[in-house]
């Protein structure tokens, strides 16, 4: 590799280095702050990533590309991600200015942390080698149990953050063991060799499901997919609110990322993922598996949400069954199923990250976090019942919200095979109608409870209202006229192929 | 000719419920008659659509049709027939009217009568889309406003009632998105334009789906979903909880317009797209049919709630409605949606006299009341034409179409339709039974200062009293109005089982 090759990688790799150099810049700046004046670290951070943003959008990816000795892909698939990412790290440290529990402590690393879980997210969704997928699996990892266990003096914060630091542990370590064995079969850790090999080689049945599985385990642990999903509600409820609706969304879309781009490279029979006809190694039915664990999220998340009263473990549990939704797409794993899950993971980005930041000023202006305490709010508040009905809507999958459309791309993809995948959107559509139960108790609680307390009407701040809007408004319009998400999601299906 | 009479016909009530929200909530008056005057307006729009509209013609007319997502061939697609045509006027006439049914309300109005628009474009959607996905759309538009309408402004159990109908309807729906999605996936181009699905009837009777017949999979998918709707039993449990908890004018709406969106999508895309499982289903739908006439009014008798026994007697009305299709004979089809529409105008006059009563005496049990016809003898009258219409006395409208669904459907189905007719003594019998409790003998002391109707609420009835009497005598220009549509609906589907040699 000469330097005129590194050169070349390097100016594909812009944004990335823009990210590093507001991150050293926000620690800098941050040295020179007081505790009380260190939230114009956070805006800093904002404002650096709000540029890195434009950057992305700017960055051309007509043409995919492997930089770094294909170390990393610079590609239409990636690049969706990492502005996703980007917009939801953004409007999290909106929200994180406005949280109670960041109130009174110095925040400037709090902010340096969000940028680095980003720059890892950044690395994730475009690794193409064992070592780049386990190194960023790695930085995301870590950053997430550091800003898990932020609130350093409350027991909630700091169980949050050693439960996902073991549960992490042990998947990583298992996702190692999986990874070395595929080392052993192939002999290589670039993910295009590793499909060459395997679609030339004959390993045994037994050994292909052991390191699936392996893989699975590190991979289905950060999407929170059942069975890998014990950590979940502890850390969601542990962890500072913005923290988890960050959680809950980014590093979810982001390992979705590694599942897809690892599955359909290495573990196809093509190695390209933008074939319509698309099939898995002989050897290696993965679509099944990961169809079994997603009726196992989908079914599992939402009964467990059922039974719960605390708002933040709702949405945690719910969040699980969103991840057996998008599994769903990842099932079907073509051009339309790929886009199907690009454009959920957008959607519900938007309507999880809303519905968490209702609850968050709930929680900051009311004191609650218990479902039954949000009673009547759509008369104590109308603007913040207004908007949380319509995300609960959308996170239900009703039309005319941008939820229902989501969804209705993945049944889309699932139903063009017709038979193959028949039974999985059933069960994947009778899921949705369990889960209208538990997010109907919330709008039960908003709106059908009398109202006798005719307190002040409560209205929140502009600028939350604003945040609030900017979120809700989309879902409630954007995909009425002509999709504009729809087309770049299909738009941004192009994968780098060696 | 080229006009959007169908696009603001439909999306004039989310016009309304738009400035509704801009009132402030204390100028009521304003915010009740700015509904009433959208929802009158519509009415007007409705009868001068009728009056451009060409009767002796088959075909969509007043079409509004382009592209809407072209990505998925989901277009913006608006028509009416001769089966849509009566559904737009009775959901027109029956949302003008409920609003003065709903003039009492008592909390939230303005939020009330936004929600109430709301849930007249969801309807009024659902009867001018020609679009399967656009339809789907505007059936499940429709779920929201009727589940805060019932939820808050309902009955003590209104919370049950309201998360019960939801989850019924909506478990419904995702069958209905399954069987849409096979349609699109089956049709060659994929399409979701009924139209051009009904042309390719052909191709679902070939398909495979879950190895079986994709037409007939696909019908029962549809089945489910449009039969929760109806209700069919023995889907209908959510049906007299919702009915008895909504407030007057939400039953109103129930009864009149909501249920007849499931047997109108049987007819507007279960027997025409699916011509030949049309056929395979038609003797079930028959016994499912009689079943729900004989079960709904003898559940009707055994209620001792005014209200639920009127929401049993639609289930028992609309047994009718789902014999005389299933017989596939044009005097049965017209029958049944002739008696769709009857059914709208006799129940919505039902649940509104129940309403007027509830609203003075607080209670509906009917042994609770006892000779209050020498108190309010013209409510007693009214009452008693509406019980004589809802039980198909010769002279209103309910027994012309009750007559043709029998009538059409006795050659086809002889012995189903002979036990049938057991569900009109039936009928007889508990509106008969309940007029007696409530109206003759000893009257009641409690109720002897019991207000008489008032002209409001009379305002609401009389126009459809008159409907039924004068469509009971002259029922020609409604059955010219649907006739065309119908009888080339029942000649497609017959001719396309004879090609299968069914």
């Amino acid at each position: 590799m000469n330097l005129n090759q590194i050169m070349t990688d390097l100016s594909y790799f812009i944004p990335e280095l823009i990210l590093t150099g507001v991150l050293l810049l926000v620690i800098l700046f941050d040295l020179f702050q007081k505790a009380e004046t260190s939230i114009r670290s956070g805006y800093l951070a904002m404002g650096g990533l709000a540029l890195v943003t434009l950057s992305l959008l700017g960055q051309d990816v007509s043409i995919s590309r492997g930089i770094f000795t294909n170390m990393l892909a610079v590609d239409g698939f990636g690049n969706f991600l990492k502005v996703l990412v980007s917009v939801g790290a953004i409007l999290v440290m909106w929200i994180s200015f406005n949280s109670n529990e960041l109130k009174n402590r110095r925040v400037g690393e709090y902010y340096v942390l969000i940028l680095t879980l980003v720059l890892g997210m950044y690395f994730l969704v475009s690794a193409t080698h064992l070592l780049s997928i386990y190194i960023s699996l790695e930085m995301v990892s870590i950053m997430s149990y550091l800003l898990s266990g932020y609130l350093k003096e409350e027991m909630r914060s700091n169980e949050a953050s050693i439960k996902y630091v073991v549960f992490g542990a042990f998947s990583s370590g298992i996702l190692l063991y999986g990874f070395s064995l595929l080392y052993g079969l192939t002999g290589s850790a670039d993910i295009y060799e590793i499909q060459a090999a395997l679609a030339a080689g004959t390993a045994s049945p037994a050994l292909m499901m052991l390191i699936l599985i392996m893989v699975l385990v590190g991979f289905g642990y950060k999407i929170a997919a059942v069975p890998f999903h014990f950590w979940t509600p502890d850390v969601y409820e542990g962890a500072p609110a913005p923290i988890t609706a960050f959680l809950s969304v980014a590093p979810k879309a982001a390992g979705f990322a590694i599942i897809i781009r690892f599955f359909n490279v290495a573990l196809s029979s093509a190695g390209n993922p933008n074939l319509e006809a698309w099939s898995t190694l002989e050897n290696m039915n993965w679509q099944a598996v990961i169809g079994v664990l997603s009726i196992l999220s989908m079914t599992v998340g939402n009964v467990i949400a059922l039974q719960q009263s605390n708002v933040k473990r709702m949405l945690a549990y719910s969040s699980i069954a969103h991840a057996g939704y998008m599994l769903l797409g990842v099932v079907v794993a073509d051009q339309t199923g790929i886009a199907a899950v690009l454009y959920y993971a957008a959607v519900y980005m938007l309507m999880n990250l809303g519905a968490f930041f209702v609850a968050i000023h709930v929680k900051n202006a009311f004191d609650t976090e218990d479902i039954e305490d949000y009673k009547a709010l759509g008369y104590r508040a109308p603007v913040l019942g207004v908007i949380m009905a319509i995300f609960m809507f959308s996170l239900t999958g009703l039309p005319p919200t941008g939820g229902f459309v989501a969804k209705f791309y993945i049944f889309r993809s699932l139903i063009e095979y017709g038979d193959m995948y028949f039974w999985l959107a059933l069960i994947g559509l009778i899921n949705g109608v369990i889960s209208l139960y538990y997010y109907m108790r919330v709008v039960k609680a908003m709106y059908f409870t009398k109202i006798e307390l005719q307190e002040n009407v409560h209205h929140a701040p502009v600028n939350i209202t604003i945040l609030l809007s900017a979120l809700a408004l989309p879902l409630l319009f954007a995909w009425m006229f002509g999709d504009p998400l729809s087309a770049y999601a299909q738009n941004a299906v192009q994968f780098f192929i060696k | 000719m080229e006009n959007h009479l169908l696009s603001i016909v439909t999306f004039l009530p989310v016009f309304g419920a738009l400035v509704i929200a801009l009132i402030p909530k204390e100028k009521l008056d304003i915010i009740r008659w700015g509904t009433a005057a959208i929802t009158g307006l519509q009415l007007i729009l409705a009868i001068w659509i009728l009056k451009i509209f060409d009767f002796s013609s088959a075909e969509v007319q007043l079409v509004e049709h382009f592209a809407w997502i072209p990505d998925f061939n989901i277009e913006y697609f608006l028509g009416i027939d001769g089966l849509s045509a009566p559904m737009v006027l009775l959901t027109a006439l029956l949302s003008f009217l409920a609003v003065f049914t709903s003039w009492n309300i008592e909390k939230a109005q303005k939020g009330y009568f936004a929600l109430f628009l709301l849930l007249d474009a969801g309807m009024m959607g659902v009867f001018t889309s020609l679009d399967f996905f656009l339809f789907y759309i505007f059936w499940e538009v429709m779920l929201l406003p009727m589940y805060f309408l019932i939820g808050i402004w309902g009955g003590p159990q209104r919370e049950y009632a309201a998360i019960k109908f939801f989850l019924y309807t909506l478990f419904g729906s995702v069958l209905l998105l399954l069987g849409m999605l096979a349609l699109y996936f089956i049709s060659e181009p994929h399409t979701f334009n009924m139209l051009i699905l009904a042309e390719q009837s052909s191709q679902f009777g070939k398909a495979l789906l879950l190895g079986m017949n994709a037409g007939k999979v696909i019908f029962v998918l549809l089945f489910v979903g449009f039969a929760i709707k109806v209700p069919i039993f023995p889907f209908h449990t959510w049906l007299p909880l919702a009915h008895v908890e909504a407030p007057t004018a939400i039953s109103v709406i129930l009864a009149g317009v909501l249920l007849k969106m499931g047997t109108y999508g049987f007819l507007r895309i279960s027997f025409p797209v699916l011509k030949d499982a049309a056929l395979w289903f038609a003797l079930p739908l028959a016994i499912l049919g009689l079943i729900n006439v004989i079960y709904g009014a003898m559940a009707a008798l055994a209620q001792r709630d005014l209200k639920k026994m009127v929401a049993y007697s639609s289930v028992s009305h609309m047994g009718f409605v789902l014999l005389g299709m299933a017989a596939l004979t044009p005097a049965g089809m017209n029958g049944a949606v002739f008696q769709m529409f009857n059914h709208g105008t006799i129940s919505a006059m039902l649940f509104m006299l129940v309403g007027v009563v509830y609203d003075r005496a607080h209670h509906r049990d009917i042994d609770g009341f006892g000779g209050i016809a020498k108190v309010v003898p013209i409510y007693a009258g009214v009452t008693a034409l509406a019980f004589f219409a809802g039980l198909g006395l010769p002279g209103f409208s309910g027994f012309i179409s009750e007559a043709l669904c029998f009538i059409g459907a006795f050659p086809v189905f002889t012995w189903i339709t002979i036990f049938a007719t057991i569900g009109i003594v039936l009928n007889a019998g508990y509106f008969l039974w309940a007029y007696q409790r409530v109206f003759m003998g000893e009257l009641n002391s409690k109720y002897e200062q019991l207000e008489e109707i008032n002209n409001r609420e009379l305002f609401a009835l009389i126009p459809l009293a008159i409907i039924t009497f004068f469509l009971g005598v002259y029922p020609t220009p409604m059955l010219n109005l649907m006739s065309a549509t119908l009888n080339n609906l029942v000649e497609v589907v017959k001719s396309a089982g004879m090609v299968a040699g069914l």
